[in-house]
């Protein structure tokens, strides 16, 4: 197939910015969406032009290294993938694909699709972990027993990626569903009991700082999160943080 | 504690409350209205409690006002903190309609509608109680009401304010009474329920008050 | 230089704890004056940063991606062993030992490989302890399930994420630190080379790959983690990013290279669907315990779905071919990875592939809806049950145990596995060779480590299931930590390193006059044409199946790209900005001198032993006629290659192998 595509162009993060028209032609229904950019950044490449430079390394959906708003949407059209897991025989010969990097204030763009996430990692650094040195000498694993339902739970919000999907879908740049995730992994297990109300409140108030929207509960992070995080999670940061604030 | 209104969750919280405060506020303003519907004395006795009692002028009202405005303040605030958060450049193509209702979207809108819609009320009913009680000091007729009520609905562009007013009323109340709950963090077991509960009173109490209007509108 | 393993003395159970017992210590006041740089932050590297900090070190970590978190030790899907025994189906650190050292063909070194047995079972105490959720049964102790080449079920899991949880885990270990100020973290930051002062490793030189700075940074002791070198391959189910450069350049320091033709192709990937294939992406082996791999029996029925005339489900059960079964009766479609990986190019190569490219055989789970659904009407009780009913409780069985794997086929290739059989091929996944370490970890540089894959201690010729993790962590949390620290013990007074000398500056020179070389360099095709070509000779040459013939053409071909890489590739674009072409410009000229010495070992290596198949070693009569051959007599060393120049010329260093608790014996699973 053959496709227009208008891809966002930014030199660097001083750079003003724009959108930019691109053809590509024999396209293959069977290739993934990144694929289609490898190919048109060889066709820029041989051309001589820079080619675009866009976020990715797995290409399988876990490492949640790519991005791109493609037609509107976090990563494109279809439902519970990211990006290189698209594929171009969701589109038509002759579409018209705007590709953009995710939009938020927190998440400055470096160079033309690759934006700095930098703000998702002070939060972690602020709170996301349980205090435990490696020594060797950590009490067996088994005398500990957790719920089964209460570590899939944990499991569950365990799988964030961290792309960013969340942020760059909310109307609000909110990070509330990454977060929520973090907060809930441990608030669900007893090991992360000890530091609950300190976790909650650190990360909430790093998030805070960084300058990310407050949620209005639109639900659109929870629909285009490739890894289908609940919403819930973010109801259980909330009540952990009035718990937290509540015990002072 | 202190400090919880500087934090994004805690304004979420403080947002919800006001709503859910808000949202029984309607229920009580309704079960009055509608009683016009069948009994003129009755609803005169009640208005007339209403507006005369002074745990109910003196302490519900001001706690009313104050919610009313703490509600639409603290939404304004927010809606710019958000538009901040979302920085200078915005997509040129989003396609919002594919993961999130209307309704969730334009909050703002509604609530502004609303908040136009209040004016009104406002001046329709309030400003006039207020000159009545207050300013001209008239002396007080318990029968008043109703006659004032069924007044107010004859013009027709009044009673299309209305009923446009409620449908905004009831789409923000659409997204507005899950939201409120789910930033209460309530738990997910109960969500249907609450949803249904949700969409039901979105629509049951606006489409009472434009019975009311409308019943007024014809019946004077 | 001969090659000392430093493997302690005494019995190999107590030789782990003596070491330790033994080994210098360095105080808590001093550790705060000594810097570590680790180089890449996956499994290996995130626990090993995060250790070293806890313990009180100075580190500086580096990753090339925005955070650490997005290393590809997160693609693991299937698991981790630990001889935890907890299933009590007799399990034991010797056990686990005993099945790495035959699962890795007898190439692997004892003494490592028993320590990696021994501390296993401590990484899952600390992941558990550090919030990883491993899957539970309903009593809520921890789940295991078994893993293809051993006979216990030792295999701790969390969905079919657990590198993903893991290495999360490390992350926020490693988080801790950050926010401690003990790991100062570069994101976004290459490796470009080491700095030796004095014959020992004392820093780096880095470019920050968003403003394309050249930065100098020094310390005590360098670690690399960077892991392995699939991307040879061009197609591998390694990440797009996943390079040698920092092994590679620590090689051309001193740091000699082992066993670089082990490498492990894994046979459940999904197959290349065109030219425009930018990765492989693997399908857990797991699959195998319930699918059937099978061919059409008749060659023209194999053409006929080639060319897309016939479906697979048209093809009656006596045409198909279910040569697993047929070849090894005993395991059938559980042969281990390198045996399953090489018959189904066997059948390919002799035509019978089922997809357009011919590379390609099917994964068929129809008997095991069969099989599970009669099961499962017999536990509902339900009397004669229809075949669609059947089908249809079975497939539900499938789901629940693979659910996600058979979301993600259908997603790549948009056919419903549930309906039609899969299609798999064999893709590079792994490589066991890696930078020549001794029992400390430590490389033949004084001060320069190397742990996780990126090193060749512990899988030897080929690696089981769930392993990878294993010895990823093993190195991280409860290796490396002790033996750098003996090490480290002669540096206390040594005080900061300064990065303004002649070596920091010699190195800097010659790694932005590479940087010059290639923005300067007018040539007219682009870094991915050679990567690609590169890619094929070594997929054609020096792949599942080998010979002296092709491997020597190899050696010659890929000499010749890299010249014409030299002269003729083409990077847009300025030094001093994000510049992803000229990153994978860097990468692939690394590629191209380490496939020939790739190639140069599989040719020194005339025997097969596990990933590593050469025709001419193989057994000519018996029951395993055609098989695999070992030759222990000759090739029970590990093969260390000391840069000299060009991979031609690399000299061999043989590090023998004893066996001492281990009787080596052929593998068979007829």
């Amino acid at each position: 197939m053959n496709l227009t595509l208008k891809i966002w162009r930014q030199k660097d993060s001083q750079d003003k910015g724009q959108m930019v028209d691109y053809k590509v032609t024999d396209i293959s229904e069977h290739m993934s969406f990144l694929e289609m950019m490898d190919v048109l950044n060889e066709q820029l490449v041989n051309t001589g032009e820079e080619p675009v430079a866009f976020d990715h390394d797995c290409r399988e959906g876990i490492c949640g290294m790519c991005s791109l708003y493609i037609n509107g949407e976090a990563h494109g059209p279809d439902r519970g993938i990211t990006t290189c897991q698209l594929h171009m025989r969701m589109f038509n010969d002759g579409d018209t694909i705007t590709i953009e990097p995710w939009r938020a204030a927190a998440f400055p763009v470096i160079k033309d699709l690759i934006v700095d996430r930098m703000a998702f990692e002070r939060i972690q650094q602020a709170g996301g972990y349980i205090s435990v040195n490696t020594s060797g000498n950590t009490q067996d694993a088994n005398s500990l027993p957790i719920s089964k339902h209460a570590a899939d739970e944990a499991m569950d919000a365990a799988t964030c990626i961290g792309c960013g999907a969340c942020v760059a879908s909310c109307k609000n740049s909110s990070a509330m569903l990454f977060v929520g995730a973090k907060v809930s992994q441990y608030a669900l297990l007893p090991q992360g009991q000890v530091e609950a109300a300190d976790r909650v409140k650190n990360m909430v108030a790093q998030m805070d700082l960084e300058g990310f929207g407050n949620c209005t509960n639109t639900g659109a992070c929870e629909v285009e999160c490739p890894k289908g995080i609940s919403l819930e999670n973010i109801a259980r940061m909330n009540r952990e943080f009035m718990s937290a604030n509540i015990k002072g | 504690m202190s400090g919880i209104l500087n934090s994004s969750i805690g304004r979420k919280i403080a947002m919800a409350l006001s709503a859910l405060f808000l949202i029984f506020f309607l229920i009580i303003h309704l079960a009055v209205n509608i009683t016009s519907l069948f009994s003129a004395d009755l609803f005169n006795e009640l208005s007339h409690f209403m507006g005369t009692n002074p745990l109910v002028q003196f302490a519900l009202q001001p706690v009313l006002v104050f919610g009313v405005i703490f509600h639409f303040v603290l939404g304004f605030v927010l809606e710019v903190r958000n538009r901040k958060a979302v920085g200078t450049i915005s997509y040129k193509k989003n396609n919002g309609a594919a993961n999130s209702t209307w309704m969730s979207r334009n909050m703002i809108y509604s609530g502004l509608a609303i908040l136009a819609f209040i004016v009104l009320h406002f001046i329709d009913f309030w400003v006039p109680e207020i000159n009545h009680k207050y300013i001209e000091v008239l002396p007080e007729d318990p029968t008043r009401y109703f006659g004032e009520l069924q007044h107010k609905f004859v013009p027709v562009w009044r009673v299309i304010a209305y009923i446009v007013a409620f449908i905004f009323l009831s789409l923000h109340l659409m997204h507005g009474f899950t939201s409120s709950l789910q930033s209460m963090g309530v738990a997910s077991s109960r969500k249907k329920f609450f949803k249904n509960f949700g969409l039901a009173y979105s629509i049951i109490i606006p489409l009472g008050f434009i019975i009311i209007a409308l019943f007024h509108h014809f019946n004077h | 230089m001969a090659l000392d393993s430093k493997v302690p003395e005494g019995p190999i159970k107590d030789k782990w704890t003596t070491y330790k017992d033994n080994i210098n210590l360095v105080n808590p006041a001093n550790k705060r004056h000594i810097d570590i740089i680790v180089v890449g932050t996956g499994l290996a590297g995130g626990s090993a940063a995060a250790t070293l900090a806890e313990l009180g070190y100075n580190v500086k970590a580096f990753a090339y991606q925005d955070s650490p978190r997005r290393a590809h030790s997160i693609a693991a899907q299937g698991g981790i062993n630990a001889a935890k025994n907890y299933m009590g189906d007799g399990d034991s650190n010797y056990r686990l030992f005993y099945d790495t050292v035959k699962g890795g063909d007898y190439r692997s070194r004892e003494a490592n490989v028993y320590r990696l047995a021994e501390v296993s079972g401590n990484i899952i105490d600390q992941c558990v302890a550090q919030g990883v959720p491993f899957a539970r049964d309903y009593g809520g102790l921890l789940d295991n399930r078994s893993f293809g080449g051993v006979l216990v079920s030792r295999t701790f899991y969390a969905k079919g994420q657990t590198g993903q949880q893991l290495l999360l885990g490390a992350y926020s270990a490693m988080n801790r630190q950050i926010a401690r100020g003990k790991i100062e973290m570069f994101n976004r930051h290459e490796m470009l080379d080491v700095v030796k002062v004095g014959g020992k490793a004392r820093g780096i030189i880095a470019r920050n790959l968003i403003t394309g700075e050249i930065e100098r940074h020094s310390a005590h002791a360098v670690v690399i983690a960077t892991g392995g070198y699939g991307n040879v391959y061009f197609l591998s189910t390694n990440a797009m990013g996943s390079n040698a450069t920092a092994a590679w350049k620590i090689h051309k320091k001193g740091a000699y290279f082992a066993n670089p033709c082990f490498t492990q192709i894994h046979p459940t990937c999904i197959p290349r669907s065109g030219d425009y294939q930018s990765k492989l992406t693997l399908m857990s082996e797991s699959l195998r315990n319930d699918g059937r791999i099978w061919v059409p029996a008749k060659i023209e029925d194999a053409k006929a779905i080639q060319q897309g005339k016939l479906k697979p489900t048209q093809i009656a059960e006596e045409d198909r071919d279910y040569y697993l079964e047929r070849r090894y009766p005993a395991f059938g479609n559980l042969v281990p990875r390198d045996v399953a990986s090489r018959a189904a190019k066997e059948r390919c190569d002799a035509g019978f592939g089922v997809n357009a490219t011919g590379e390609a055989v099917y994964l068929d789970f129809a008997s095991a809806f069969e099989r599970y659904g009669k099961e499962q009407a017999k536990i509902h009780g339900i009397k004669n049950p229809s075949k669609e009913e059947i089908i249809k409780l079975g497939q539900g069985i499938i789901e629940s145990k693979y659910g996600n794997l058979f979301q993600m086929y259908e997603k790549i290739i948009a056919e419903n596995p549930y309906e039609t059989p899969m299609m798999i091929y064999p893709a590079t996944h792994y490589t066991m060779g890696g930078v020549w370490v001794d029992y400390n970890l430590m490389t033949t540089v004084e001060g320069l480590y190397c742990i996780g894959e990126a090193n060749f201690s512990d899988h030897g010729a080929n690696r089981l299931g769930a392993s990878a993790l294993m010895q990823g962590l093993a190195d991280g949390y409860f290796v490396l930590p002790y033996t750098i620290g003996d090490y480290l013990s002669n540096d206390i007074r040594t005080g900061k390193i300064p990065t303004d000398t002649p070596e920091f500056d010699e190195v800097e020179k010659e790694v932005k006059d590479r940087i010059d070389f290639f923005i300067n360099n007018n040539g007219t095709k682009s870094v991915d044409h050679f990567h690609k070509r590169l890619g094929k000779v070594m997929w054609d040459k020096v792949g599942m199946s080998r010979n002296a013939k092709d491997l020597t053409a190899a050696m010659a071909e890929i000499k010749a790209i890299r010249e014409e890489f030299w002269k003729d590739v083409k990077v847009p674009g300025t030094a001093d900005e994000m510049n992803v072409e000229l990153e994978k410009a860097g990468r692939v000229a690394d590629f191209l001198e380490l496939g020939e010495l790739f190639a140069k070992d599989a040719l020194e290596r005339n025997e097969s032993c596990g990933g590593h198949f050469r025709e001419e070693s193989v057994e000519l009569d018996g029951e395993q006629k055609g098989e695999a051959k070992r030759n222990d007599e000759e090739y029970a060393f590990v093969s260390a290659w000391e840069y000299k120049g060009e991979p031609a010329d690399a000299v061999l260093h043989k590090e023998e192998l004893e066996f001492k608790d281990i009787e080596l014996k052929q593998r068979s699973y007829k």
